[in-house]
């Protein structure tokens, strides 16, 4: 059974469609890599996925056990998060929000769970640091184990590497395939740079205001396409 | 001096003032930080302006001026946050309308009614003696009210202050966390906006947090410092306002105002 549907999915801005008839299934473990040039619906789609936006036509269903609210998120920067005073531990632990249900305060568990997210992605001793006194790439390491405590299942990435530098970028890139091979973490990830980011990938979903392909990486590489589209980047 | 603070405690009024002043400036520190960060510093104000035509409505027409001010200045509040999220007009620019557009409303109200008297100045400028007794219950009420929702309300508090894109897609009602700060707010304003006056209050609610953050990184010692500048700023304050008969909301101000360049100079310092 699929983790993520998306049936005829259609949405607008006030009245104005944007991104038509989009259909796809994600199966447990798979890697999705969303491309499109600016404007094409990419953000959308994140949103409606987050529930963040309502589609207005069609429907986006999660099954295997996800739940909705369990799909770890790490957005791209904005400027308010940074000058924000606040430790990395208070970031990382403000993902385990929604296992707290109606508890109002979190408990030895929640803890347990944000250092070991911390351990994992190898920044446990930044953890009394200031997150605005951090690196750009650092930053980004604390927001995915933010985002590794919301989830055990599906990770969405927004641009996750905007604004790093090309070693940073690679460093993040290799840990996001190790979540996903080693974890068997679902991740969808919508990017620019279209060689790396599709490097780990094993599906692609192509948009331009409506579904222009989706597939396996391997039939993507042998379309029109994804060849104009993978060396486009290189103009002669 | 410690004959002139035993002589200031020995009338009622003041002690009432110190009592209802302390826990305000508490709340307002609490919220300050969230409202700062959350870029909504000009809230207090626009709620303030806004709390200023409540009570002129309220004085003209003989009602509790609370009674009136408060479930007024929570409508404008929501409304504020709605017209932040719906984008036509932004934040800041509502909060402008919202301000002047109240301020005329109280000023017509009050110059058509009795003139501009020694009330009106005292809602503009604040004073110490505006509290009567079941004020003061209803003050003290009403700040632990907010002391304790907020205490329960932390991490969430924390999380939509800092992401509320992720707060939100985790399944954190972000919409009710934020009407839950912005109600908070209201009822902190129209407390304080008596002792502090109109033009003040915002003050209240910015400078304790904005001078914690100099000091500190990280949330939960910016709320604590930021409670403990605003309280220790409003008894100096005060007391400096008894000794020389200065007016009690600018006297409070100016001493916010001395803390904040103390800690800018000592971060300025700190970051050579």
């Amino acid at each position: 059974m699929s983790v993520l549907t998306c049936k005829d999915v259609s949405f607008s801005y006030e009245g104005k469609e944007v991104l038509t008839r989009v259909n796809f299934e994600l199966n447990q473990g798979e890697y999705l890599c969303i491309l499109g040039e600016n404007g094409s619906g990419k953000s959308t789609l994140m949103k409606g996925i987050l529930n963040l936006k309502k589609p207005s036509a069609g429907q986006i269903q999660t099954g295997d056990g996800l739940s909705q609210t369990e799909i770890g998120y790490l957005p791209q920067q904005t400027q308010i998060q940074r000058d924000f005073p606040a430790s990395v531990m208070e970031v990382v632990l403000s993902g385990r929000l929604n296992q707290c249900g109606k508890r109002p305060f979190y408990n030895r568990e929640d803890r347990k769970i944000a250092l070991q997210k911390l351990k994992q992605l190898g920044i446990l001793p930044l953890k009394g640091k200031c997150y605005r006194e951090l690196s750009g790439g650092q930053q980004q390491r604390v927001l995915l184990a933010r985002a590794l405590c919301a989830t055990k299942k599906m990770l969405l990435l927004d641009e996750p590497v905007a604004g790093l530098d090309p070693i940073m970028t690679v460093e993040l890139y290799n840990i996001v395939k190790e979540l996903n091979q080693k974890d068997n973490i679902t991740v969808i990830m919508v990017s620019h740079d279209v060689q790396l980011a599709t490097a780990h990938a094993t599906h692609i979903l192509q948009l331009g205001n409506s579904q222009l392909f989706f597939g396996t990486m391997g039939e993507y590489m042998n379309t029109e396409l994804g060849v104009r589209f993978m060396t486009g980047g290189e103009r002669k | 001096m410690i004959q002139n603070i035993m002589d200031m405690f020995s009338y009622s009024f003041m002690i009432r003032a110190l009592i209802v002043g302390i826990l305000v400036s508490l709340c307002s520190a609490l919220l300050g930080t969230s409202l700062v960060l959350k870029r909504y510093s000009m809230i207090g104000d626009g709620l303030s302006h806004v709390g200023f035509a409540a009570l002129a409505i309220a004085y003209v027409s003989n009602l509790t001026p609370l009674a009136i001010a408060i479930p007024i200045c929570v409508l404008a509040a929501f409304l504020l946050l709605r017209m932040n999220e719906s984008n036509k007009i932004k934040g800041d620019a509502a909060t402008a309308l919202m301000c002047s557009g109240a301020l005329a409303v109280g000023v017509m109200t009050v110059s058509l009614t009795t003139g501009m008297n020694t009330d009106v100045c005292n809602y503009m400028f604040g004073s110490i003696l505006a509290m009567s007794k079941s004020d003061v219950r209803i003050s003290i009420g009403l700040s632990i009210v907010v002391l304790i929702l907020y205490i329960l309300f932390y991490p969430r508090i924390f999380a939509v202050t800092f992401d509320e894109t992720f707060a939100k897609a985790t399944g954190t009602k972000s919409d009710f966390y934020n009407m839950i700060i912005a109600l908070l707010t209201a009822i902190t304003v129209v407390l304080g906006m008596r002792m502090m006056g109109t033009l003040l209050i915002s003050s209240l609610l910015v400078f304790p947090s904005l001078s914690a953050m100099r000091i500190c990184k990280t949330f939960k010692s910016v709320t604590i410092v930021a409670v403990i500048i605003s309280v220790i700023c409003f008894c100096v304050g005060v007391y400096i306002s008894y000794q020389y008969s200065a007016p009690t909301g600018s006297s409070i101000v100016i001493v916010n105002m001395v803390v904040f360049l103390i800690c800018l100079v000592y971060e300025k310092r700190k970051e050579r």
